[in-house]
């Protein structure tokens, strides 16, 4: 091993505060918060040191003393499933906060699919409503996570679309649906999209051909 | 469940294998032979095998090539291969870009790609998937042209950084004796700029490096390339600065021109500041455009302008000369329009 490449980010070590399954296969990890961080930023998570961190985006507010790690379980992966199996008080690895994925006051549409929704819950926790439209995505009626916080603040620039179930407050269909049925799009506003590379590059090639500046879209991916 | 597939297995793991089968071990080095060395597809093939050994290996294993099922072919005598994969119904592309004294071949090393690059056609795919080790050896294994090639890129489908395991086990096996023995001097493994992708490749193969940056300033490249919120070119660049290449060792940039969004003096200056203390080249790329994009290619004046001003400057810089255009061979153009889309979309 060649030592002139150590990786910039060293790893603090904490302890679990809470794991809960939210959704069938969806989890909030909380654990005490070790740095400041910026509403949008991932950090990045591992058990095992001997193990590259996998990136997760932040959740919770820049205020809150805890971070809250929304993620997936997902049965191939490496720290998911042991994510999913770990306890109140077990160790954790933490990686500094970082990227740029970072809204202002400035009017924007926050659009989602799935657990893509965790940087918009921390922008929103953090302060960040007005000016805001949220759209998410996801395929069933339990798919909106954190949608008791959103409804009574954002009410009508909350829009869920789900599209395989229906059910109150929802738009029946898939959020592609949504946002090309819509008369017309706002011209002077930013829209920043997470969530499946799928959507992402969907979504972005639907608002160019709607007629939306390129350069007016702020993408995050996961990987 | 099907078999196993031998290639794109390494040694060590082939030495694993014939160990589970009870067979000598020097079985393992015959099988690689037979695997990156001879021209065979067939287990029964391997005639220095014993019967008693091959039939062991037939229980288990399949040998792994896989032909092409379709071949475009340019008038500048580029081709473009079109492989299946292990994911059903997905395809990846390999191009074949004969030149004069040098012969390479661009390799995928993922169905479809997760990085969704603004002016990436494989992007507007999703990610259908990982291609294993054998799927990439395949890509050269099975090529027709395998004997009159110099060079390899791994620049087709995919960010081979985002498949770090699979894409190092290829690189020992086409740079190992043991396997293809090439020299690691003509392969270059191409990077969007995965920090923890990039920095393993750099400690544990001896290959050139290609980074692609297409704009020096973090505003316009957070637009271009969405990585760029995860890992700023910045930080890239400090570890390509920190590491030692050696003196054999390349690090070279590629940089899509773009009309009137990355192709001005001010990129130019930018360029040199922030490249100042790496030895490195550039490669500026004609933009083709692809369906529905928002961006148009620089003219050529404005290019050649721009690669003069940077030689200038005394970074070396060339213009990639397009190839297979009347073949569509950028990548991920053939096998999206093949891709039939079944995953069920989450959103």
């Amino acid at each position: 091993m060649n030592s002139n490449t150590d990786q910039k980010n060293k790893l603090h070590t904490t302890s679990i505060l809470e794991n809960n399954e939210i959704s069938p296969g969806v989890y909030v990890l909380k654990f005490r918060k070790i740095k400041d961080f910026k509403a949008g930023q991932y950090v990045g998570l591992t058990t095992d040191l001997s193990v590259t961190p996998r990136l997760y985006t932040i959740a919770s507010g820049i205020q809150d003393d805890e971070v809250n790690i929304l993620y997936n379980l997902k049965d191939d992966g490496w720290l998911t499933p042991r994510l999913s199996e770990i306890k109140p008080g077990t160790e954790l690895f933490v990686t500094d906060p970082d990227g740029d994925f970072i809204d202002d006051s400035s009017p924007a549409w926050w659009i989602a699919s799935g657990t893509g929704i965790a940087p918009f819950s921390s922008m929103f926790r953090s302060g960040l409503k007005e000016n805001k439209t949220l759209i998410h995505g996801g395929r069933f009626t339990h798919s909106f996570y954190f949608e008791n916080e959103f409804l009574p603040e954002l009410g009508e620039n909350y829009i869920r679309c789900c599209s395989q179930e229906s059910g109150d407050g929802l738009y029946s269909g898939r959020l592609t649906r949504y946002l090309q049925d819509i008369p017309e799009l706002p011209k002077n506003c930013r829209f920043f999209l997470c969530g499946s590379p799928e959507m992402v590059v969907e979504v972005r090639d639907l608002l160019i051909n709607r007629g939306v500046e390129y350069n007016k879209i702020v993408a995050e991916i996961y990987f | 469940m099907g078999k196993e597939i031998l290639l794109g297995k390494s040694l060590n793991e082939l030495t694993q294998v014939v160990k589970d089968l009870g067979l000598p071990k020097f079985t393992a080095k015959q099988i690689a032979d037979w695997l990156y060395k001879k021209d065979v597809t067939e287990i029964d093939q391997m005639t220095n095998l014993s019967l008693k050994a091959r039939t062991a290996l037939k229980e288990k294993y399949d040998f792994g090539t896989t032909a092409s099922t379709k071949v475009q072919e340019s008038v500048d005598g580029t081709k473009k291969y079109l492989y299946p994969t292990n994911h059903k119904n997905k395809f990846i592309e390999t191009a074949y870009i004969p030149d004069n004294d040098r012969n390479t071949l661009c390799v995928s090393s993922q169905v479809g790609c997760k990085m969704g690059c603004l002016f990436c056609m494989t992007g507007k795919q999703g990610f259908q998937g990982q291609l294993s080790s054998g799927e990439i050896v395949n890509q050269i294994r099975s090529l027709p042209e395998r004997d009159k090639l110099t060079n390899i890129v791994y620049m087709g489908m995919g960010e081979p950084l985002d498949n770090v395991p699979e894409v190092l086990k290829s690189l020992e096996i086409l740079t190992s004796d043991y396997g293809m023995a090439m020299s690691p001097r003509r392969i270059t493994v191409s990077t969007i700029g995965i920090i923890p992708g990039m920095v393993e490749f750099l400690d544990n193969s001896e290959c050139h490096l290609a980074v692609s940056l297409h704009t020096p300033f973090d505003d316009e490249r957070k637009k271009l390339m969405p990585v760029q919120n995860v890992y700023p070119i910045k930080d890239v660049l400090k570890i390509i600065k920190d590491f030692d290449f050696g003196r054999q060792r390349r690090v070279s940039f590629e940089y899509i021109m773009f009309k009137g969004i990355n192709d001005t003096s001010r990129h130019v200056k930018e360029l040199c500041r922030i490249l100042d203390g790496i030895k490195c080249r550039i490669n500026l790329i004609r933009f083709h455009p692809i369906p529905n994009t928002p961006l148009d290619g620089s003219d050529d004046q404005t290019i050649e302008f721009f690669k003069d001003q940077l030689n200038k400057k005394g970074i070396t810089t060339t213009i990639r000369r397009s190839r297979g255009l009347d073949i569509f061979a950028a990548c991920g153009l053939l096998s999206t329009k093949e891709l039939v889309k079944q995953q069920e979309k989450d959103f």
